[in-house]
Formats: C-alpha cells, sequence, structure tokens
C-alpha cells in the first residue's frame, strides 16, 4: 500500500516534470512555426541588419536594428545602474548591516519586488520624464534612459536578492582566515568574500539583465516608442517588447507583420536563453 | 617577561560566562597546551588572544590580556597589528578558494606588498619553511582547495608565516587530519617553536603530552591547572586534572 502510493507520487513528479519541458518546447515550435515563415518572403540578413521597421509602409520594412539597438540601449543603462546598485546593496545587506536593519532591508527589496510594473511606468512617467527632460534640456523626457532608470528598479531586487545569497552563504572560516591575518574588513570583503562569490554574483546579473530584457509595460510608458535608429542614449527609442505588444493587436493573421512579430519573439527568446544559460554556467561552474 | 598574560579574564557570551577569571603566563618559544573536554571554553580562550571574539554579537570581556606587556583590550589597540602579530591556524583547514600563490601572498598583499619578485620571494620562503616547496614550487598556480587535507593545512600555517608573526595560535589544527598527516604537523610544529611562541588547543591529550612544553587544563570556564606538561601528566596536583588525564570523564 505505501509503495504504491510512494510510486504514485513519484510518477507524477516525473508527470510534471515533463510537462514543463514539453509546454516549453510547444511554445518554442509555435514561436519557430510562425516566425520563420517571414523568411519565405523576407531575407534573414534584412530582417536582422535592416534599419527600417515600418511595417505600413508600401512595400512594409522589417528590419529590427532600432528595435534591437532600443533593446541593446535600454538594457544597457538598465545595467549600469541596477549593478553597482545593487551590488553595493548586497554587500551592505550580508556583510556590514546589523542584524535588525539586514531584516528591514530584506524586506524592502521583496516589497520592491512586489511592485507591478505599471505602477514603475507610471511613477516614471509623472516624475522620472519630466525630470530626465529638465536636466538634460530634451525636446521629450521619455528616452531611452528614463526607460533605464525605471527598469533599473525592476532588475535591482533579483540582483540583490541572488546576490546576497550569494555572499551569505559564503564559508565563515574564509572570512575569519582573513581577519586573522590582519585584513580590514574591507579588505576581506573584496579579496575573499567578492571572489568567492563570484559565480554567484556573475548570476544574479544575468539574471537582472534577463529580466530587463524581457520587460514591456514600462518601456512601452517611458521610452518615447519611435522606432527610429537611436544615436544616444538620451534619445527616444522603442525595444523589441515595445513592439510586438503595440503592434500584435493590429495585425492580419497570417500576414507579413504577423509573422515579422514571430521572428521578433524568436529573436527576444534567443538571447534570454543564451544569458539565462550564462547564468546557469556561473552557478555551475567547476573550479579547475 | 611573558609573552602573553592574561588577568583575571573573563568572557561573556550574552547571559552565559564561558571563562570564569583566567590567569595564565606564557612563555615565549615554547608550545603552550590548552586541554579540557569538549565545551570548556578551549577555544574561546585562544581567540581572546587575537581579538577573534570580537566578530561575535553580544560578546564581553573583562579582565585583561597582556601581549609583551601591552593589554590587548586597551583603546589604543590596532586590530590588524594585532592580528599580524598574533596569527591563527584553525580547525578545519581554510585556504582562501584561490591559487596556492595567492593564498600565500595574501597577507603581504593586504599589508602593502606589491612587488612581484618580493612576493615571490615570500612565497618560497613560507612554502620552504612548512616543507612544501619541492612538492608544490611548480604548481604555484594550482587551486588550493585541491590539495590533501594535510596539505591544505600546511599551506595555511604557511599563510601565517608570510606574514612574519610573534605568536601562532592553533585551534585544535591535526583534528581533520589522519595520524600520519598529524605526525607530519607536529613536526613542524617542533620547527617552527624555534621562531615563534605557540598556543596550541587540543583534545587530544596525546598530542598535548607529545608536543608542548607548557600544559593548562581547563574545566568549565576555569583554569585548574597550569604547569610543565610532564609535571601535569605525571603528577597532577589538582584531583579533577587527574580524573580528566585517567579518562575518568571528558
Ligand atoms: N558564539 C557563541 N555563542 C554562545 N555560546 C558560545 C559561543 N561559542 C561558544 N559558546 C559556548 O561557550 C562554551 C565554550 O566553547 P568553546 O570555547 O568553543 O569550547 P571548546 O573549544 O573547549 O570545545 C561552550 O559551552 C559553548 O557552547
Ligand atoms: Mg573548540
Amino acid at each position: 500500500m505505501r509503495r504504491l502510493k510512494e510510486l504514485i507520487i513519484e510518477k507524477t513528479i516525473l508527470l510534471n516534470g515533463f510537462a514543463c519541458i514539453f509546454f516549453v518546447v510547444l511554445i518554442f515550435f509555435f514561436l519557430a512555426k510562425d516566425g520563420l515563415a517571414l523568411f519565405r518572403t523576407i531575407s534573414i540578413r534584412d530582417f536582422l541588419f535592416g534599419q527600417l521597421w515600418n511595417p505600413i509602409a508600401e512595400p512594409p520594412q522589417f528590419g529590427i536594428l532600432p528595435l534591437f539597438l532600443g533593446s541593446f540601449l535600454v538594457t544597457l543603462g538598465a545595467t549600469a545602474i541596477s549593478v553597482p546598485l545593487g551590488m553595493a546593496c548586497a554587500i551592505f545587506i550580508g556583510e556590514i548591516a546589523p542584524r535588525w536593519m539586514r531584516e528591514l532591508l530584506k524586506a524592502g527589496v521583496e516589497l520592491l519586488a512586489a511592485i507591478p510594473s505599471i505602477v514603475i511606468g507610471f511613477v516614471g512617467m509623472t516624475m522620472l520624464g519630466p525630470m530626465v527632460k529638465n536636466i538634460f534640456h530634451l525636446p521629450t523626457g521619455l528616452t531611452a534612459l528614463t526607460g533605464s532608470f525605471a527598469l533599473a528598479f525592476m532588475a535591482i531586487p533579483t540582483i540583490v536578492s541572488i546576490m546576497e545569497d550569494a555572499i551569505s552563504s559564503v564559508p565563515r572560516s574564509y572570512k575569519e582566515g582573513s581577519l586573522a591575518l590582519g585584513a580590514t574588513h574591507w579588505q576581506t570583503i573584496y579579496r575573499v568574500i567578492i571572489p568567492a562569490a563570484s559565480s554567484g554574483i556573475v548570476a544574479a546579473i544575468m539574471l537582472g539583465i534577463g529580466r530587463v530584457i524581457g520587460e514591456t509595460m514600462a518601456v512601452m510608458m517611458l521610452t518615447g516608442n519611435a522606432s527610429v535608429m537611436p544615436r544616444t542614449i538620451l534619445e527616444p527609442v522603442r525595444t523589441m517588447t515595445a513592439t510586438i505588444a503595440a503592434e500584435m493587436g493590429e495585425t492580419v493573421h497570417g500576414s507579413e507583420h504577423y509573422f515579422a512579430l514571430f521572428a521578433l519573439g524568436l529573436v527576444l527568446f534567443a538571447i534570454t536563453f543564451i544569458i539565462n544559460l550564462i547564468a546557469d554556467a556561473a552557478l555551475h561552474r567547476k573550479r579547475k | 617577561m611573558n609573552k602573553i598574560e592574561t588577568r583575571d579574564l573573563s568572557l561573556f557570551y550574552g547571559a552565559f560566562q564561558a571563562l570564569i577569571g583566567v590567569d595564565i603566563a606564557i612563555t615565549e618559544k615554547m608550545i603552550t597546551a590548552l586541554i579540557g573536554p569538549s565545551g570548556c571554553g578551549k577555544s574561546t580562550l585562544l581567540r581572546t588572544l587575537n581579538r577573534m571574539n570580537d566578530l561575535i554579537d553580544g560578546v564581553r570581556v573583562t579582565g585583561n590580556v597582556l601581549i609583551d606587556g601591552k593589554d590587548i583590550y586597551g583603546e589604543k589597540t590596532d586590530l590588524v597589528e594585532l592580528r599580524k602579530k598574533v596569527g591563527m591556524v584553525f580547525q578545519r583547514p581554510n585556504p582562501f578558494p584561490l591559487s596556492v600563490f595567492d593564498n600565500i601572498a595574501y597577507g603581504p598583499r593586504t599589508h602593502g606588498i606589491k612587488r612581484q619578485s618580493e612576493l615571490e620571494g615570500i612565497v618560497e620562503t613560507a612554502l620552504t619553511h612548512v616543507e612544501l616547496w619541492d612538492t608544490l614550487k611548480d604548481k604555484l598556480d594550482r587551486f588550493a582547495l585541491n590539495l590533501s587535507l594535510e596539505q591544505q593545512q600546511r599551506l595555511c600555517i604557511a599563510r601565517l608565516v608570510a606574514v612574519t608573526p610573534d605568536i601562532v595560535l592553533m585551534d585544535e589544527p591535526c583534528s581533520a587530519l589522519d595520524p600520519f598527516a598529524t605526525g607530519k604537523i607536529e613536526e613542524l610544529m617542533f620547527e617552527l617553536k624555534k621562531a615563534y611562541t605557540i598556543v596550541i588547543v587540543t583534545h587530544n591529550m596525546q598530542q598535548a603530552a607529545r608536543v608542548s612544553d607548557r600544559a593548562g587544563f581547563i574545566l568549565l570556564g576555569r583554569l585548574v591547572e597550569y604547569g610543565e606538561t610532564r609535571q601535569v601528566f605525571t603528577n597532577p596536583r589538582e584531583k579533577q586534572t587527574e580524573e580528566y588525564i585517567t579518562g575518568r570523564f571528558g
């Protein structure tokens, strides 16, 4: 009887595991089927390196380079803001803060993670946009940089919590060994603790970036939505995710435009997949 | 003059008193062993000598610890200087997750030595001192955690030697090692004794008898007996010491 129960539970878990993989594969094929259909009419080169995205032109243009650069700039900006801040925060929580403050800060970070992205977009639109506009004397405050700031706030909780985990799980004996040699607390942090936690730190950064690339709502509200080739981070851009979200509703099922958005999704899928792969490799990095 | 001297030293972990009025005087260039049943306060006493207890929340220390006549719990104490001077070897070998070279260069680097040639010299001297140079001289970039446990513990000692301490504290340095490796580390201790004052905590009575010149027996936070190792082991003054040594408890 007990054996049977064990067997059923075991098989159920196994089945669930397979179901997860099955759905991922299914999604991939669905995406690939419609995405690859685009290349019956458009060359891969024109798609990846074309500098114009204009689906309603005659003939329609499906060059994703401006969208890719839009995503790239926003992500780069968000990374440049969130990684130093998140890292400092994680080190402070994991190593420096007294216990009561540690709990308080961790709760604060979790709270930040709980804010829906639409709310961050809203706050960004009413406060951040005008600020960016005034500081840099721009015609509009809805730029890649504005999106970067908002996305940085979404990436920070991910970065902080994973990094803090990595830092806290560095064996105490390393820290003691270092201090016992007369190193200061700060020397111990940057010469022993950070290197020892480096794989977790890289993973945290990668997952933070993954979160930023996939984000849609806030960037749609904040980046100005101009699908032109950006030259600086202070110009309006349009990201790949925002393009799909904005245009999916107006395409005709089975049209070239429709396939182009799927192909864009495929590119996005590939990028996040690679980033997760790097994060995974960092986490499981074997020592020589 | 005594190298290390404690006066009426007490230590509290919160409300729990782990050391009770300890007075001990430790002589230079000798091996002093601290013995006693587990949980009696040996590690705690050892860790008061380089102030590693400061890392633990809620620790309170009263009394004095004098090293070369200076109270290390005084206000002017520079912890960095103190720990350079009073090094520590831990129970489990704890090399950093770095290469052999970087492990040994760690201390000198943190104390401001940057020139590669100078560091190379220090690494060679330190490894020679712990008899690892011949085995490892071509493998200085090996990841330290891949060495055998005995080699790791030697490396930790070399790492210490590289900062030229005066005093070496060892907290059960052989408890993770097999008897053969233990013997090798003990030989090394005799070698080190020529240059350093060594205080070793051990629950291995044979080890204390083999290596130490002086021995202190601790029970429930008190230093019950302290004297020449031979006297403590063969002719203890206190009844509790005798009971412990003859194996009635502990
Ligand atoms: N960080 C700590 N907080 C509270 N009590 C502790 C701490 N470390 C040790 N103790 C207590 O102090 C006593 C002495 O511990 P320790 O010095 O480690 O003993 P030994 O090294 O002789 O085995 C033990 O009763 C132990 O439970
Ligand atoms: Mg102990």
